[in-house]
This record gives C-alpha cells, sequence and structure tokens, in this order.
C-alpha cells in the first residue's frame, strides 16, 4: 500500500476505518492530497466499505465536505457504503445547516459505524 | 445603534495566496481566544472567516501576484467584525444555488456562502460583491 499522509487506514475484516491525520482540515493542497488518499482506498485498493472517523477532526472547511461528497459517489458508484462517525457537535452543526446529514450516514461512535454496516 | 468601543483593530493588505489567508485568519482567531471566546460561537467564526478568506482569495483575485485582499478585523465586548475586500469582479450571492436543494445537495457551490450567512448574526455584500462585511454578537452566559 502507497504511504498515506493525510489519513491513516485500519482495516477490520471487510471495513475500512479512516483517521485523519490533520485537527484542522482547510489547506487546499491538504485537502486534495486527502482527496486523492481516500479515492485511492476506493478505486486502486478496492475497499467497499468505508468508515471515516473525525475524532479527531476539530475543523473541516467547506471545501472538506466537497471532497466527502465526490469521495460518496466514488463508494456508491462501486456499490460500496461510506458511512461517518466520531463528529464532535460543532462539525454536526455544520452537517446539519447545510442538509449535508441527508446525504451522508452519520453514526455516533465507531462501534455504531461498525455495527451499522450490516455485515 | 451606536458604535461599539472597540477593544482591538486590526487592518492589513495581505497577498492573494492562501497561507497569508491563513496567517491573518490565525492572528484573528488567537486575538479572540485570548478575549476569551470558545466553544461553538468561536467555531462559528473560524468557520465563516475561512469561507469568506476562500472566496476573496480563491474565487475573487483568483490567487494572482498582483492583486490583494483588505483585510479589517475589530473586537468589542462580546462583537467581533470582519471586512475582506478582494479586487477580483465580484459575485452576486443571491445568484448562487441554494445548496440544501434535494438536486443541489451534492454540488460543491454555494456551502461557504451559506455556512457565513446562517453562522454568524449578520452579513453584508457590497453592490460589486467584491467584499463582504460580516459580525458576530456572542451570547454571554446564556445558561448560567
Amino acid at each position: 500500500m502507497a504511504g498515506k499522509r493525510r489519513i491513516s487506514v485500519t482495516d477490520v475484516g471487510e471495513i475500512s476505518v479512516v483517521r485523519f491525520s490533520d485537527r484542522k482540515i482547510v489547506d487546499s493542497a491538504n485537502i486534495e492530497e486527502m482527496g486523492e488518499e481516500l479515492s485511492s482506498l476506493v478505486e486502486k485498493e478496492k475497499r467497499k466499505f468505508i468508515l471515516l472517523n473525525f475524532e479527531t477532526v476539530e475543523f473541516l472547511s467547506s471545501a472538506a465536505l466537497n471532497t466527502l461528497i465526490r469521495l460518496d459517489k466514488k463508494v456508491k458508484a462501486a456499490g460500496g457504503k461510506l458511512i461517518m462517525c466520531g463528529l464532535r457537535s460543532e462539525i454536526m452543526e455544520v452537517f446539519k445547516i447545510t442538509r449535508l446529514d441527508r446525504v451522508f450516514q452519520i453514526k455516533k461512535t465507531e462501534a455504531e459505524g461498525t455495527t451499522a454496516f450490516g455485515l | 445603534m451606536s458604535e461599539p468601543i472597540w477593544n482591538w483593530v486590526h487592518e492589513e493588505s495581505i497577498p492573494s495566496s492562501l497561507d497569508a489567508g491563513h496567517k491573518a485568519i490565525d492572528y484573528l482567531l488567537n486575538t479572540l481566544t485570548s478575549y476569551g471566546w470558545d466553544g461553538r460561537e468561536y467555531f462559528h467564526v473560524q468557520m465563516a472567516i475561512e469561507e469568506a478568506m476562500v472566496n476573496a482569495i480563491k474565487h475573487g483575485n483568483k490567487e494572482s501576484p498582483d492583486k490583494s485582499v483588505a483585510v479589517r478585523f475589530r473586537i468589542a465586548e462580546n462583537l467581533v467584525w470582519i471586512q475582506l475586500t478582494d479586487q477580483g469582479e465580484g459575485f452576486n450571492p443571491e445568484a448562487l444555488p441554494d445548496p440544501t436543494d434535494e438536486e443541489h445537495l451534492d454540488q460543491p457551490h454555494g456551502r461557504g456562502v451559506m455556512l457565513i450567512k446562517e453562522l454568524m448574526t449578520g452579513v453584508h455584500y457590497n453592490e460589486r460583491g467584491n467584499q463582504v462585511t460580516m459580525h458576530k454578537v456572542r451570547q454571554v452566559d446564556a445558561g448560567e
């Protein structure tokens, strides 16, 4: 597997649990790199079930949200499932305001997220 | 409304690079922290200034080295005021698609402008659309 700088991935059975290296996901070069690393997970490594754990993330911009939307489309196109967990309340509020809570499946904890794949 | 008593006023002209933008943002956010802002309202200001700065530098000035962004920050008791002016052609915030419409939900446009509007107490764009002025009033000790 190619080295990843913006994310770290732990495979738990069929599920790839992703954690983020940046506490603040704002820098556009870093967002682009994060997007490439996430895409590679789906397109090159053929992982279908992705759980994004945001526990360590304090802030993300709308550019980061756009990257997550693109990832969700890729995962769905590949017949997989993307679930998010560990969002702090401020970030959850952003998802609610933008109604992205209706686009993404969001769970509180990693355990709930893992179960939600129904595997 | 009478003019607030500003405790901190900062004005500078920054180059059209996101690095310079983030340096200015950090300066504002660190100052807000020193004035006791934290939690949800601090996050709201952080989100709004981040989105407005990216709009000014990337979409307004198109990161041109010949253009700059005029940055004005002010802090009063429980109030932060922010104005960013770029040298781009401007845009009409009303003309952006509503990013919460079902058909636009997965599209990349308009989310930043919408977040600024929702998270700040007041937002105003000049007629040309190259200047955003916004403020946030902090709710003090509501639950105590």
